[in-house]
């Protein structure tokens, strides 16, 4: 694997929820009710025993309480910075009912998982060895789960990554102020030290090794690619330079460099949560005016309405009802022409106008790479999604596949949770064919 | 992983956590519930005459918010039938042969106390507990603390269990006594293989003020009851040491009161328990507290490079001396950090109003970080006892150039002492 290039972007970005100390973890941990059946556990996608950690560390036993946390999401670390808690287990903390500041979850699993990396304590052991193998096609957070749980099910595993680097979108995509690109490269490290998990990166399948092969070197495989690129909107000027898509733009400002000195004014086109990163993370870096332009309502973004405060706290504004429809500049990019739409989202008729921008970033989804799988007779796509059951196992026997690939584009999470199950399925699958 | 293999009193369990006789082993259902959850061992709900039950029955006091800190009970011993309890613990046994099941029992005579050992016995059980403990109604009818806070009818009374008993038998002790050691070795003399304490403080949690009734309420009136939970845990771990560390004292005790978690346990082991008991945190926060208590010892013990239990029992009792042998000379003195301070000022008021007068407020008007007058500090704790910061005062010893000495030293030898620190005369 290639380590990261030492001067980044994303440097400059501080920590947005910066580490507790144990006098803050103490404190916020004696005030968790330890609920019974308890609901934030339900609202974790992984699972995690909530309550158990936090009286763990309230107890002080921190390596036992960061192992509760791992033995269900192996990516505890990670989640625990980049999580919307406030949409999964801290906004179904019972404190909600009662008018009082639901605990902080992420901070303390963050506190309890840090402390882990930090003392090195050795979790976990790979399985006695079963025989078997496993391939993993992409290194994001679904294989990386899914190749650590199965290790500890004794299967020999090789992660296929067509990257320099492991942690798929957790290393090139999360915003920096929840988490750096270095922060996601130790937890790949620290999942890595279960020994035994060989990693191929620079491999893109099938154009590098085809899935006939991969088949012939494994007993089973899982697919966790995630989603393509981003998409296009097929609007004239498109090409220009200064236009560009937010995912691989956010990408070269957390791994390198990307030079903002001459933009005065940054336009982000979408209303989702890489939209709200993107000027989020623009503002950030000091660009003076940046704008979302989207075309539905500020009650329609599909965005986290609290990711989307805390921009506009940050100085960036919206245009509304807002849709591009062409770019104009000579060489780069100088404007984007514009309709106004009405609330059905139909072009409201003469109101055709421009907006200036030396960077328009495209935020408006990802394409999704199922066609990828087309060999693998068995394996249906649907919308371009890989469809797999519940379990991860796809139409073809011994295929299995979870994350952004299959579920259409989640979190992290939910990423760890299907890659982690997905490993249950398979090491049923190989101890029934043994 | 550090073995956590228990025996105590000649009981053995897979650890030394076990419930303590009250709601929590009122039945076989629970009690397999609680194996499955971890409990290493669970000390019967006492067996007896079936009572009957009053409603209310609890009361606690909380703290700040945190309820429950101390809790207090009226109820009595088991209120269900004889043969109900007894075919449940066989079923315990067969299904968790390597768990400890003790039957507590209290009844009367010596032909009852005859019957009811050898009906636990046929059950299965691993041990009998003898509760010459409970504070409240039973002992209004000449059982529970009646015995136990007499020295001749504890001995008496466990002479005859030890009689009939071929399974090992404990001592439950009530500390409702002005000093436990007469009762231990009271026991102790009776033939018993072990202690266990504290039961339950006879305690009134608290008054209805607008009824003007005792709590709990039962109707219009209210009885005494018996205090425990978290707040009780100074007073057991006193009487565990007390004994532990009298030289005449040789059997084993299992540690009860106030334990919450490892680190509660833990510390009675140290102080010579070799077994520990819980009831009051499981009533409030059920079976699955033992999961960290298991996990968090284990990685104690772990850390220290204890392998058994025996490297941790009793290890700190020779610490425990009498205040005589105190070294006086020993001098520390409060360090506040000032990056760490947040400045609530807190350590001042508590040492201006409670201690030694010695925090002042920064010379400079605009810091808000007290300075502490080292040379009249005594070394109290109170500020750092106050501090909401952890790891912000700090306890730090000074070097006054005299060696130890202890007041017996001073009395016997006419060792030096220090000066006095801090009495401003
Ligand atoms: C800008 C942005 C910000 C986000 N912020 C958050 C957040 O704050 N919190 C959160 O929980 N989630 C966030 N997400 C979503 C989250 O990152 C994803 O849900 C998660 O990473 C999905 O994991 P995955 O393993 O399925 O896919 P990915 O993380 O996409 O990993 C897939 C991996 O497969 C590799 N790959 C792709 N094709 C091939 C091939 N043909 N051969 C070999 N390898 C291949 C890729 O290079 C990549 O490394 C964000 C997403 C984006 C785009
Ligand atoms: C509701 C209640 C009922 C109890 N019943 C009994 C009992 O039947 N027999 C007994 O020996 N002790 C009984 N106890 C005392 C406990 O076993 C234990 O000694 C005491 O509560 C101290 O431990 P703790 O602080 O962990 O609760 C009871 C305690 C409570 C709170
Ligand atoms: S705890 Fe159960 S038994 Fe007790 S009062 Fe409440 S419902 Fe009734």
């Amino acid at each position: 694997m290639k380590p990261l290039a030492a001067d980044r972007s994303e440097s400059a970005f501080e920590d947005g929820k910066p580490a507790y100390t144990a006098t803050q973890a103490a404190a916020e941990a004696n005030r968790c009710l330890y609920c019974y059946d308890a609901p934030c556990i339900k609202a974790c996608p992984t699972a995690i025993d909530i309550p158990t950690f936090i009286r763990k560390i309230g107890t002080g036993n921190l390596r036992g309480s960061a192992k509760t946390i791992f033995d269900s999401n192996i990516l505890g670390m990670s989640c625990a910075r980049v999580c919307p808690v406030e949409v999964l287990c801290v906004g179904d903390c019972v404190y909600n009912h009662m008018g009082v500041p639901p605990i902080q979850i992420g901070r303390l699993q963050r506190y309890a998982t840090d402390a882990a990396f930090d003392k090195g304590w050795p979790l976990y052991e790979a399985g006695p060895d079963s025989g078997k193998s496993v391939g993993l096609v992409g290194g994001g957070p679904a294989s990386l789960a899914a190749a650590h749980r199965l290790r500890m099910l004794g299967h020999a595993v090789t992660i296929y990554e067509s990257r320099p680097t492991l942690g798929g979108l957790n290393t090139t995509g999360v915003a920096p102020y929840k988490m750096p690109a270095a922060r996601s490269m130790d937890e790949v490290e620290w999942i890595l030290s279960i020994g035994g998990i060989e990693v191929q990166t620079g491999v893109s399948v099938p154009a590098d090794l085809s899935w006939a092969e991969l088949e012939r070197r494994h007993d089973a495989l899982f697919i966790g690619i995630g989603l393509g690129p981003d998409s296009r909107l097929g609007a004239e000027g498109e090409q220009l330079s200064g236009v560009q898509g937010a995912v691989e733009w956010i990408e070269e400002m957390k791994l390198g460099l990307v030079d903002l000195s001459t933009v005065r004014r940054a336009l982000v086109i979408g209303g989702g949560n890489t939209a709200i990163d993107a000027v989020r993370e623009l503002r950030g870096l000091g660009v003076p005016d940046v704008r979302l332009v989207y075309r539905g309502q500020e009650e329609a973004m599909s965005g986290y309405r609290h990711e989307w405060l805390a921009a506009r706290k940050e100085g960036v504004s919206a245009h509304w009802g807002t849709q591009p429809v062409a770019f104009r500049g000579e060489g780069r990019v100088q404007a984007v022409r514009c309709l106004k739409l009405d609330a059905d989202k139909r072009p409201i008729p003469g109101s055709e106008h421009e907006l200036e921008a030396d960077l328009v970033l495209l935020a408006i989804g990802q394409g999704k790479l199922a066609s990828l799988v087309q060999d693998l007779v068995g394996v249906g796509v649907s919308g371009g999604r890989i469809q797999a059951d519940s379990r991860g196992a796809t139409g073809r026997l011994g295929v299995y596949a979870g994350g952004d690939c299959v579920n259409g584009g989640k979190e992290v999470v939910n990423a760890a949770a299907m890659g982690r199950d997905a490993a249950l399925a398979i090491h049923e699958y190989l101890s029934l064919g043994a | 992983m550090a073995d956590l293999t228990t025996t105590c009193a000649g009981i053995t369990s897979p650890n030394p956590f076990w419930l303590a006789s009250a709601p929590p082993t009122n039945s076989g259902e629970q009690v397999h519930r609680a194996f499955d959850a971890g409990w290493g061992g669970a000390v019967w709900k006492t067996l007896g005459q079936p009572i009957q039950n009053v409603s209310s029955r609890f009361g606690a006091i909380g703290y700040r918010g945190t309820p429950g800190v101390g809790f207090n009970n009226i109820e009595l011993i088991t209120d269900r039938p004889l043969e109900a309890n007894f075919r449940e613990i066989a079923e315990v046994k067969k299904r968790w042969p390597k768990h400890a099941v003790i039957a507590s029992l209290m009844v009367e005579t010596r032909e009852e106390w005859k019957e009811i050992i050898a009906r636990s016995e046929d059950a299965g059980a691993d041990g009998i507990e003898l509760n010459f403990g409970c504070p409240h109604g039973m002992c209004e009818r000449g059982m529970g603390s009646a015995v136990g806070q007499e020295p001749k009818v504890n001995e008496r009374i466990t002479g005859w269990a030890k009689e009939f008993a071929r399974v090992p038998v404990l001592v439950k002790l009530t500390p409702n006594v002005g000093d436990i050691v007469p009762h231990g070795m009271a026991a102790q003399r009776g033939g018993a293989d072990g202690v266990s304490l504290i039961n339950t403080i006879k305690s009134i949690i608290g008054v209805d003020l607008d009824r003007l009734v005792p709590n709990p309420r039962v109707g219009e009136r209210s009885s005494n009851g018996g205090y425990c939970g978290a707040a009780v845990r100074p007073i057991a771990l006193h009487m565990t040491a007390a004994l532990a560390r009298h030289p005449d004292f040789r059997i084993p005790i299992s540690g009860i009161g106030g334990i919450t978690n490892w680190r509660d346990a833990a510390e009675f082991l140290a102080l010579g328990a070799s077994s520990v008991q819980v009831c009051t945190e499981v009533m409030l926060r059920g079976y699955r507290i033992v999961g960290d208590m298991i996990e968090g010892l284990n990685t104690y013990m772990d850390e220290r490079g204890f392998q058994t239990l025996d490297d941790l029992i009793g290890k700190a009792v020779p610490a425990y001396s009498d205040w005589g042998d105190l070294d006086l000379n020993y001098e520390i003195v409060a360090k506040i950090d000032a990056n760490t301070c947040i400045g609530c000022q807190l350590c001042m008021v508590a040492c201006h109003d409670g201690a030694h007068q010695c925090i002042h407020p920064s010379p400079n008007a605009e810091v808000r970080v007290p300075v502490v007058d080292e040379a009249e500090c005594v070394g109290c704790n109170l500020c750092q006892i106050v501090c909401p910061v952890q790891g912000c005062i700090t306890m730090e010893q000074v070097d006054n150039g005299h060696g130890p000495a202890s007041w017996n030293q001073h009395v016997e030898e006419g060792a030096v002492l220090r000066a006095k620190k801090g009495s401003h005369g």
